[in-house]
């Protein structure tokens, strides 16, 4: 009965290795993921002027990885715990009705709540920005942060909304019809970025937000 | 996707599972402030109970309610057979009023099938007479899954008035498919017609199957209601008689293991199927039944509804 | 509409699947038989091309449902559906709005069926007025009226009561009558009781229909029809044991006679798996096995006679949940090609078989003296002309019938009626009625 359609990967997905597909351009390997996560990590720490205050909700499901990154990264740089957790926004979306049901990812509030606090929402690529609507609407419901914030490993642009990220891993100019592909070690074989042109049984974190 | 839920066995083991975790986010909603999630804003969900039901009436609107759907209950008992109106003119004066799911509780088995025949919407069985009661069935495995985790190679007994009730048939078949083993107890009576085709073990003998003597060590045991009127018919001879071979007492307490939970579908006949030792000891997950209800209502609602258009009722065939 | 000539000649036809031959109706009788017969230029002729000539049916058990249910079903249409069917007799049930439990009623629809003039109708009195099964009904009354009642039955329920059964069997020899009983214990089977009692039933939680409810009824009524030295009739019989009982009953000498369905020869209780009420009907279609049982005690002659149940119901009495539609299936125009493929096509009985147990021994049962006889010079010329090779597809909405509830929807049957005869006069041919010249309503 559920929706087996064209959904979020799932953590069992089987990832297709880029160097296999004949279209697809990887635009960051492993390497450049880190340093683009690394100098993430030091602007939050930078603008939130040492992480006070600061939580990380990861959409899933690369997006909370990201998250669990980054607060490593910031741990490590800046010797600070920032509040951490996951903010599922398939209830919140407005394209249920046309891009059919998903799978519910998980969501966690982070310890001593998000009321106050400066929330960083964090997610792999930013494209319509109808994710992010999604997210803030869904914030709405665990609480009242002082202000909110975007990171997202990858903006590819093709914005619908009036929405922009406070950190960028990396502006990436595609064509709307090309698919923008982020692997995280965690779920898939390897970390990397790549741009493909046609539709592959994979994870696509640019589409359909 | 199917848009309807009619029979627990309308479900893969993939799609229970994936029902059950998405009814996992719904319960972690529950617990919130803020419960109203605007997933199902501008659909119309009608409860049309053909039967008096409170608690899976009220299950199904919170959860619709929740999701932001347009909740409306609409009693049609005693309507249809007996005021000459047929089900399917009821089902289609409802549907046309441009519904897009109905929440259909009957006391006939089939009905609820039958109404899918005639109406375009997706179309739940909340209960259909002594056939099946899917999301029933899916809430008891979802508390139980709370409680005891994955219920792959798991012994779940389910005693009681097992011919009559609907809530037996969802769990076997769900319990089947979610690779669990189940066992009827039942006296010879309350057993169903043609029960050795179904895919579970059967015992008349209660002591035996909690000792785990019948089919291995009892991880659940799920008491149902018994009526007071099948008495009448010949069933089993007395209260007494049936607390004592049948009810969970506080001596066959004792042979249940530790760890294992005690379901009941609800409403409780204390003294009789189940005591209150039972009923509200550490073992009982009962009330976690009930609350399970809403959130396992909202996965299925969420699952059949937010996702396909729906194409309009068909005014055609109805009659002015 | 075509008008009847007066005399009708039978080209190239093969009487009960025998030899090819001629036959020539004149006057209501069999006039003549043999080959390249010569007639006058006004006489219809047919040439059957090989077809087979039988001695039209005769229903002991039809629903008319007129007085009362006129929407669902009349005398006329009835009538239609069973001279379009083959038949040229049908019984119709006693259970109408009024019941047929006094000579006015009776009277009443024998004089429709006058009237219709499709087919001989034969009204079935009750057995207890009202159907209530607690006092008898003017059985005497019934069997001396000019409606000339035979068979007495409470069809639709049983007669339960042990002692009320004894003495209906009892008051109805003077008459000749025969109770036809609806074998049913209400208490194994109230009427709730709509799916066979099985794996189907609990499957589907519907309540079960044991046929348990059915063979301790007939047991208990052969062994009070010996006690009585009375007629015993039992209706759609069901079930493999119930066909045991009969058969031990007849090898003691009891005068007990029985009939099946054809729905019950052919279609199964699995069929209910979708909840559909057109295959709720009662008693309840049953698993393969009593199918099987039913097939070789029709074909050993323990059971006497293939009987229609033809029940027609209006759709808004079956728009329901399964349990609450109402019970029964159209049978006339369906019996043939259901008997074909379940007895003949599999070589359980031949064309004299079929003519045996659709014609001659219903018309023993019911003592229908111008029905069941042999097609031989003399005879009445009551026949049915019936093509062995063609096959149809059932539409309901092209059956005679008012209501529309055939469980064979969609299915292509064998063997086709070409034409039936009554009294020499055609009925139908090639699918349509040929209307008579009425006779005054009196």
């Amino acid at each position: 009965m559920p929706a087996q359609s064209n959904s979020r990967p799932s953590s069992r997905h089987i990832t297709t290795s880029p160097s296999d597909s004949g279209d697809s351009k990887t635009v960051l390997h492993a390497d450049d993921v880190a340093r683009v996560l690394d100098r993430i990590a030091h602007q939050i720490l930078e603008k939130t002027r040492g992480g006070a205050d600061v939580v990380l909700l990861g959409i899933p499901t690369r997006g909370a990885y990201l998250a669990d990154r980054l607060a490593a990264r910031i741990r490590a740089f800046g010797s600070v715990e920032v509040g951490l957790g996951m903010l599922d926004v398939t209830l919140h979306r407005d394209d249920l009705r046309t891009q059919g049901v998903r799978p519910l990812g998980k969501t966690v509030e982070p310890v001593g709540g998000i009321d106050g606090k400066l929330v960083i929402l964090v997610d792999d690529v930013l494209f319509s920005g109808r994710t992010v609507r999604a997210a803030l609407d869904a914030l709405n419901d665990l609480g009242r942060p002082r202000s909110v914030q975007l990171a997202v490993l990858v903006d590819r642009g093709h914005r619908e909304l009036p929405i922009r990220a406070d950190y960028v891993g990396k502006n990436l100019p595609t064509a709307r019809e090309e698919q923008v592909k982020v692997s995280l070690s965690e779920i898939d074989d390897e970390d990397s970025v790549y741009i493909a042109t046609k539709s592959e049984p994979r994870s696509e974190s640019g589409q359909p937000e | 996707m199917s848009r309807n839920l009619l029979s627990a066995a309308d479900l893969s083991a993939a799609e229970a599972q994936t029902i059950l975790d998405s009814a996992e986010q719904m319960y972690a909603i529950q617990s919130r402030q803020v419960k109203k999630l605007p997933t199902l804003r501008g659909r119309t969900v009608v409860n049309l109970f053909f039967e008096d039901s409170t608690r899976t009436r009220s299950s199904f609107e919170i959860a619709g309610k929740w999701l932001s759907a347009d909740v409306i209950n609409i009693s049609a008992k005693g309507s249809s057979v007996s005021k000459g109106e047929s089900l399917r003119d009821t089902a289609l004066t409802v549907a046309a009023m441009g519904v897009d799911a109905l929440v259909v509780r009957h006391a006939t088995s089939g009905a609820v099938q039958r109404i899918t025949e005639w109406v375009d919407c997706s179309v739940v069985n909340a209960g259909d007479g002594t056939h099946e009661h899917p999301t029933q069935a899916l809430l008891d495995a979802f508390s139980l899954r709370r409680r005891i985790g994955d219920l792959a190679g798991r012994h779940v007994v389910i005693v009681g008035d097992l011919t009559h009730s609907r809530v037996a048939r969802s769990n076997v078949l769900l319990l089947h498919t979610l690779g669990a083993d189940v066992t009827l107890v039942a006296p010879p009576t309350l057993m169903p017609a043609g029960v050795a085709s179904w895919n579970c073990a059967t015992s008349w003998d209660l002591d035996a199957t909690l000792s785990g003597e019948v089919n291995g060590a009892v991880d659940a045991v799920m008491m149902l209601r018994v009526q007071r009127e099948r008495m009448s018919g010949g069933y089993f001879p007395t209260e007494r008689e049936y607390a004592i071979s049948y009810g969970l007492n506080p001596r066959r307490l004792k042979l249940l293991p530790k760890d294992a939970s005690i379901l009941h579908p609800g409403p409780m006949n204390r003294g009789l199927e189940i005591s209150s030792a039972a009923a509200d000891g550490d073992r009982s997950i009962v009330l976690d039944q009930v609350k399970s209800g809403v959130a396992v209502r909202m996965s299925v609602l969420y699952h059949l509804l937010a996702g396909v258009d729906q194409p309009a009722p068909a005014l055609e065939e109805v009659s002015p | 509409m075509t008008r009847a000539s007066a005399e009708v000649l039978l080209r190239n036809i093969r009487p009960l699947g025998g030899a090819v031959t001629d036959v020539l109706l004149t006057a209501g009788v069999i006039a003549e038989i043999g080959s390249k017969l010569e007639v006058s230029g006004d006489a219809e002729v047919l040439d059957g091309g090989g077809a087979i000539l039988l001695p039209a049916f005769v229903d002991l058990h039809t629903h008319l449902r007129e007085p009362g249910r006129e929407d669902a079903e009349t005398v006329e249409s009835g009538s239609a559906a069973g001279a379009l069917g083959g038949y040229g007799c049908l019984h119709a049930m006693a259970n109408t709005d009024p019941v047929a439990d006094t000579a006015e009623i009776v009277e009443q629809v024998a004089r429709l069926g006058r009237h219709a003039g499709l087919v001989d109708v034969r009204p079935v009195g009750a057995v207890s007025k009202g159907l209530a099964g607690e006092q008898l009904a003017e059985i005497g009354n019934m069997a001396r009226s000019a409606a000339a009642v035979r068979i007495f039955s409470d069809d639709g329920h049983c007669v339960s009561d042990a002692r009320l059964m004894r003495r209906a069997l009892e008051y109805l020899k003077p008459f000749d009558g025969v109770l036809a009983q609806h074998a049913q214990d209400p208490r194994l089977a109230d009427s709730s009781c709509c799916a066979h009692e099985g794996e189907i039933s609990g499957k589907l939680g519907l309540p079960g229909w044991p046929a348990v409810a059915e063979e301790s009824i007939i047991a208990r009524d052969v062994m009070l029809t010996e006690h009585t030295g009375s007629r015993l009739h039992v209706c759609h019989v069901s079930t493999a044991g119930s066909v045991e009982v009969i058969r031990w009953a007849k090898s003691r000498g009891i005068q007990v006679t029985a009939e099946v369905t054809p729905h019950h020869l052919l279609l199964t209780c699995d069929l209910l798996a979708g909840y559909d009420p057109v295959y709720k009907v009662n008693p309840p279609l049953r698993p393969a096995e009593d199918v099987a049982a039913l097939r070789a005690g029709l074909a050993d002659g323990t059971i006497d006679a293939v009987a229609t149940d033809h029940a027609p119901h209006a759709a808004h009495d079956k728009d329901h949940a399964f349990g609450d539609a109402a019970f029964g299936m159209l049978g006339l125009q369906t019996a043939l090609g259901v008997v074909v493929e379940a007895m003949v096509n599999t070589d359980l009985l031949d064309w004299a078989g079929l003519a045996d147990r659709m014609s001659i021994r219903p018309a023993r049962i019911g003592r229908v003296g111008e029905h069941g006889r042999p097609i031989a010079v003399g005879e009445p010329a009551n026949l049915t002309l019936v093509d062995p090779d063609a096959s149809w597809l059932v539409d309901p909405d092209q059956l005679a019938s008012l209501s529309r509830n055939t469980p064979f929807a969609g299915r292509i049957l064998p063997a086709r009626v070409l034409a039936t005869f009554l009294r020499g006069r055609t009925t139908s041919r090639d699918g349509r009625i040929v209307t008579p010249d009425r006779q005054v309503l009196v």
